[in-house]
């Protein structure tokens, strides 16, 4: 079974983020870069299914030359091999021309199944497998929260407002993941020290088979025009050192009369 | 030319999401700015009664696409009679909810007819005829002001943002819509462990406990607290790791995302992984024993005490003023 994983490198969820003089972009000096958290998921998703039944393991992942590093650590965890998607004419790309890319690399792999994280957490959009499986033409299945896969099918678990529903679909398919499906491995030190040998082959645009205007900034159909900071809160009234009870008197009187929320 | 404003009206078990009736009234404000009509779409089996409720909350046309095949929700069924339903209505807008359902569906649509979408979107603005939508990016730590170029212009939107629309006595025309609901993966088994609990997603009020909570019996205190204000119960990232709360109470950004009128946070610290999925909380009270607990500063009340002493007290006072 041929399982692929694709990924984003994000900011690290502890990261400060600072927009850029302008708002055009957030500085990306001195951010640290990880591999986004849903999409360890799915790497060791993928490594555990190859464990149980065998088969080849496969990271694909557009972006910049630092997003190789997020792949080393996703080849050190155990994927087999990577796919590096770069070329100058993919920046700036949204949801659906990232998705192009990734299509046409994974059009070449031919997989049995593949799997994302739920969402990557700088934009949080939860649109690139979506699109992807539009234009690959396969069934997808949302925020797995348990995973079997048998004799080309699987069956998915995904919570839903007061419960949790069961996806039966067939395979190919691609399956994004959730906090729950498992615990993610550490790179091991050996795993670290293979990771450097595996095949990590390019993907430019000259590979891909599409036009510079179908991806990039031009191509894009959603575009953030600015980063704009949080609107700033006032500072709160805090009680401290005085009888519980006068304190909680006084929080509710706010919430009634002030906040008027009870 | 494409005008007016499609709402995808979700709905289980023949039961509107809340968040439905929230867009129908952001709805018609859109279509009132933009010009031509508010109309809705209806996906699933048996809908057609329900879907006549929709025009005395504003829509003036519903289209339903009822079918034996779209009795329990699949993606890629559902993403068809959305679609044929868009072709049908040629709306300049297409309005959804982020919801479960939402965040698997409206993507799909969005694919199917080659367009960008806003997700999980906070603010919606009209310039010029077309819309301008911010939303929390990087965990909420900012804001992203996003542009949709192409038509129809999609945009799910957070539960709570926006009141309900009122009720009238206007009625809405029925159109029904057909489409290839050819589907390889399928929803067979809807298992409900939540019956009768308020949903945190579409909570107005939640009572929130972190690692401060020490134990997961010490959630009775919260849950009677609950119960004086229809709250839902939520926990952190803490408090579910160490075993005291269930993974569909957590709060976050590997949890839910929530966005109240009223969150009561006690012993939590405020993680930024915690602030993600709440700080578009109307007011948040915090309750912990740690004044230097970060999650004072996001505030709007604060008590610096140990929780168990606060919680019971709060619990009577709250129970005596709303009995009043």
């Amino acid at each position: 079974m041929k399982i692929l994983v694709c990924l984003k490198q994000t900011p690290d969820t502890e990261a400060t983020i600072k927009i850029t003089p302008g708002g055009k972009g957030i500085e990306e000096q001195n951010v640290k870069w990880v591999m986004s958290p849903y999409d360890e998921y799915a790497v060791e998703e993928a490594i555990r299914i190859k464990e149980k039944k065998g088969g080849e393991t496969v990271v694909v992942s557009m972006g910049p030359d630092r997003a190789l590093e997020a792949m080393r650590t996703a080849l050190a965890m155990g994927m087999d091999r990577a796919v590096h998607c770069w070329d100058p004419a993919f920046a700036g790309a949204d949801a659906l021309g990232t998705a192009k890319v990734l299509a046409a690399a994974i059009k070449k792999e031919n997989p049995d199944l593949i799997l994302c994280g739920r969402q990557a957490i700088d934009l949080d959009q939860a649109q690139v497998p979506a699109y992807l499986a539009e234009i690959l033409g396969l069934p997808q299945v949302y925020a797995a929260s348990k995973l079997e896969v048998q004799d080309g099918k699987a069956s998915v678990t995904r919570r839903i407002e007061g419960g949790e529903e069961i996806v039966e679909t067939s395979l190919p398919a691609v399956v994004t993941c959730d906090k729950g499906l498992n615990e993610p491995r550490y790179a091991s030190l050996p795993g670290i020290m293979k990771a450097k040998k595996k095949e990590v082959k390019k993907f430019a645009l000259g590979d891909s088979g599409l036009g510079a205007s179908d991806v990039g900034e031009g191509g894009a159909k959603s575009k953030v025009v600015q980063f704009l900071p949080l609107p700033d809160r006032p500072p709160g009234k805090v009680f401290k050192g005085e009888e519980t009870a006068d304190m909680v008197k006084k929080v509710v009187k706010l919430l009634r009369e002030e906040a008027k929320v009870i | 030319m494409a005008s007016g404003v499609l709402i995808i009206a979700e709905q289980r078990d023949g039961k509107f999401r809340k968040v439905v009736y929230e867009l129908l009234n952001i709805g018609k404000q859109i279509a009132d700015k933009i010009g031509g009509p508010l109309s809705a779409v209806v996906v699933g089996k048996g809908v057609g009664e329900i879907a006549k409720t929709l025009g005395k909350f504003g829509a003036s046309k519903v289209f339903v696409v009822d079918s034996d095949a779209l009795n329990l929700y699949n993606t890629e069924g559902y993403a068809a009679a959305v679609a044929a339903a868009v072709k049908a209505a040629d709306p300049a807008v297409v309005l959804a909810g982020t919801t479960a359902m939402g965040k698997d569906l409206v993507p799909r649509v969005a694919a199917k007819l080659g367009v960008g979408m806003s997700s999980d979107t906070t603010k919606i603005e009209v310039e010029g005829g077309k819309l301008l939508v911010t939303r929390p990016v990087y965990s909420g730590k900012c804001l992203a002001r996003v542009e949709l170029t192409g038509t129809p212009q999609i945009v799910a939107v957070r539960p709570n943002t926006y009141p309900a629309a009122a009720e009238s006595s206007a009625t809405a025309q029925i159109a029904a819509v057909s489409a290839d609901l050819a589907a390889k993966a399928k929803v067979t088994q809807v298992n409900k462990t939540g019956e009768g609990k308020i949903e945190l997603t579409e909570a107005e009020r939640i009572v929130s406990g972190g690692r401060g909570i020490k134990d997961k019996a010490n959630f009775k205190i919260l849950e009677d607290l609950a119960a004086v204000i229809h709250a839902a119960v939520g926990a952190s990232r803490a408090a579910v790791d160490s075993g005291y709360a269930t993974l569909d109470m957590q709060v976050g950004q590997t949890g839910k995302v929530v966005n109240p009128t009223l969150y009561m946070a006690f012993g939590i610290s405020g993680a930024i992984q915690h602030l993600a999925g709440m700080r578009t909380s109307k007011i948040i009270v915090a309750v912990n024993k740690d004044s230097e607990a970060p999650i004072f500063q996001k505030a709007d009340y604060g008590i610096v005490d140990d929780l168990f002493k606060v919680v019971p007290v709060l619990t009577e006072e709250l129970k005596k003023l709303l009995a009043e």
